[in-house]
């Protein structure tokens, strides 16, 4: 190699260290993102789907106030977070249900409940069936009743679109909405959130579920029992189908870790998870937000 | 160096083998295996039942309609480049084809998401089903059937098409009566190749074919492969009975392959015996 070709790389080896070693800005992060300063290093995040957007708004945050730490964020579902954190390849697994006691014994792990989500029926935006009974809803997804009209709607087959077995969102859908009661064996399966809301948001005659947060106007949630699927009447308590957002560490996490997670209880932390579509829940201790 | 290439190739295979072996065992000494190949998938049941039947016969199914659809399109392919078509339109058709070989399969499920799976709906023919998730890997299986048949009847010696230019037959004759015809076995191995194709892949199967665990009663009902099941349980927890259900829908698939393959080299070599006589 010619010496014009060497003297270029090395320079741009120069150029990789100089934004490897970057200094700390000049102007101090201000309010809860002051406690990351010092700190380096990269966390790893996986699992659940449903976490996504608040933890990508987390991360933008204190990765643009410290460049020095790198945070790295994949879905998977919450079977794929247990299953990362219990293994060491990822410091915080996400999940969208309670870990099972044997999950939780067989890696030591910590659960750290952030925030409260329901889950909701939804239809596509020019269905007119804006409420299902409970009862109705069992009878539909049992595959007894199979047309919109039995419950005021058109007469257009119910296509019903469920969730993967690996899903937290079905989990509680099915735990809750439906007692653990059976689901038709022609209903659509598909693997995320963001698959449901594609799928429901093109058919006209689509039952599906999604997680409250993710509802947006290109499908239509449906009420329960005549109470709206919101936020608010899921943490009231008058919304049934709800659950708890986790994130969970394999044993006691580390500095990086647990200010991360500090950040996410912060009432800048509470901010981010209500834009996101969210309630917080209160930080483990009961301190303040 | 290329018995170090060989070995690897081998020692991954037998890897593999003896992975899906040694996870189906315990399903062999409990005696689950059976329940599992031959019961139905209904896990909020009570008892759940963690049966792949319903994922075989939809792996089948769509498999077959992808190859049925795919096969004849790649003679008619096949014919045009041989015998109907000029030389540069020809070559421009099998380019195409190649080029096809390399479109991801993540990239023909998103455009069947999309455009398709309205359409079909639309007009009355289902939405995510059998029907739709076969004309879309009909799409991915259509140049693995197509190149094999044509690589096949370039075989063919130059002897045979001057011997039918003698005879004053055009080229499309000669195609139709002589190189078709003797290809048969080339055909079927083609059409073999096309199958084991569809029956492997994921992606298609997953986005496009519903995934619902049922015996479909029509092309517009929504199935499961045995490959697009794996990739839904596979993140459940490890001793769940519907993680357990991975193990026989592996090794049944591995076994599967195997088979399809050893038929395929039974077929016999790459030229009808006749022609090498001829040489």
């Amino acid at each position: 190699m010619s010496d014009a070709v060497w003297a270029g790389l090395a320079g741009v080896l120069l150029l990789v260290a100089a934004a490897c070693t970057r200094p700390e800005p000049a102007v101090p992060a201000e309010g809860a993102l002051a406690a990351f300063s010092g700190l380096e290093g990269r966390i790893d995040i996986g699992g659940g789907t449903a976490h996504i957007p608040v933890m990508q708004e987390a991360a933008r945050r204190i990765m643009t106030a410290y460049p020095r730490i790198a945070i790295t964020i994949e879905g998977g579902g919450s079977g794929v977070g247990v299953k990362k954190v219990s293994e060491g390849l990822v410091h915080i697994g996400n999940t969208g249900r309670p870990l099972k006691n044997s999950e939780q014994e067989a890696a030591g792990l910590q659960s750290f409940a952030f925030a409260v989500d329901g889950v909701a029926l939804c239809v596509h935006p020019d269905n007119p069936v804006a409420s299902l009974t409970t009862a109705q809803a069992r009878a539909i997804w049992g595959g007894s009743m199979t047309n919109w009209r039995e419950v005021g709607g058109p007469d257009l087959a119910i296509q019903l679109y469920n969730r993967d077995e690996a899903s937290g969102t079905r989990e509680v859908f099915w735990e809750k909405l439906l007692a653990k009661g059976p689901i038709a064996d022609r209903a659509n399966v598909l693997a995320s959130n963001g698959a449901m809301k594609v799928a429901v948001a093109h058919d006209r005659g689509a039952l599906g579920y999604i997680s409250i947060g993710h509802i947006d106007p290109t499908l239509k949630p449906v009420s329960l029992d005549a109470v709206e699927p919101t936020q608010e009447n899921a943490v009231s308590g008058a919304y049934p189908v709800v659950r708890h957002l986790f994130m969970n560490t394999r044993g006691k996490p580390g500095p990086l870790v647990q200010a991360f997670i500090n950040y996410i209880y912060s009432a800048e932390g509470a901010q981010i998870i209500q834009s996101a579509g969210y309630i917080p829940a209160p930080a483990p201790g009961g301190g303040p937000r | 160096m290329s018995r170090l290439a060989s070995l690897l190739v081998v020692l991954g295979v037998a890897g593999v083998a003896a992975f899906l072996v040694a996870s189906a065992l315990p399903l062999f000494a409990s005696g689950e295996f059976f329940e599992i190949l031959l019961g139905r998938w209904r896990p909020y049941a009570s008892p759940g039942e963690f049966g792949i039947a319903p994922m075989i016969v939809g792996t089948i199914l769509l498999a077959a309609t992808a190859t049925l659809l795919a096969a004849p399109a790649a003679i008619g392919l096949v014919a045009f480049a041989h015998g109907i078509a000029p030389r540069p339109l020809a070559r421009l058709a099998m380019a195409s084809v190649h080029f096809m070989t390399g479109i991801p399969t993540v990239l023909y499920g998103f455009v069947s998401v999309s455009l398709l799976v309205p359409f079909l709906r639309n007009a009355g023919a289902g939405g995510f089903s059998l029907l739709g998730a076969g004309l879309t890997l009909a799409a991915l299986v259509l140049p693995t059937i197509t190149l094999t048949l044509h690589s096949r009847i370039e075989a063919t010696g130059l002897e045979v098409r001057l011997d039918c230019a003698a005879l004053g037959m055009r080229p499309a004759d000669t195609f139709l009566r002589v190189l078709l015809p003797r290809s048969g076995p080339g055909l079927l191995s083609a059409t073999l190749l096309g199958f084991c194709r569809a029956a492997g892949d994921t992606v298609v199967a997953l986005m496009v074919a519903g995934n619902a665990p049922q015996f479909p009663s029509s092309y517009l009902d929504s199935v499961r492969t045995l490959t697009a099941h794996i990739a839904l349980v596979l993140s459940t927890d490890w001793s769940s009975p519907e993680f357990r259900s991975i193990a026989a829908a592996g090794l049944l698939l591995f076994v599967f392959n195997t088979a399809l393959t050893a038929a395929l080299r039974r077929l016999g070599p790459a030229e009808p015996p006749h022609v090498r006589e001829l040489r």
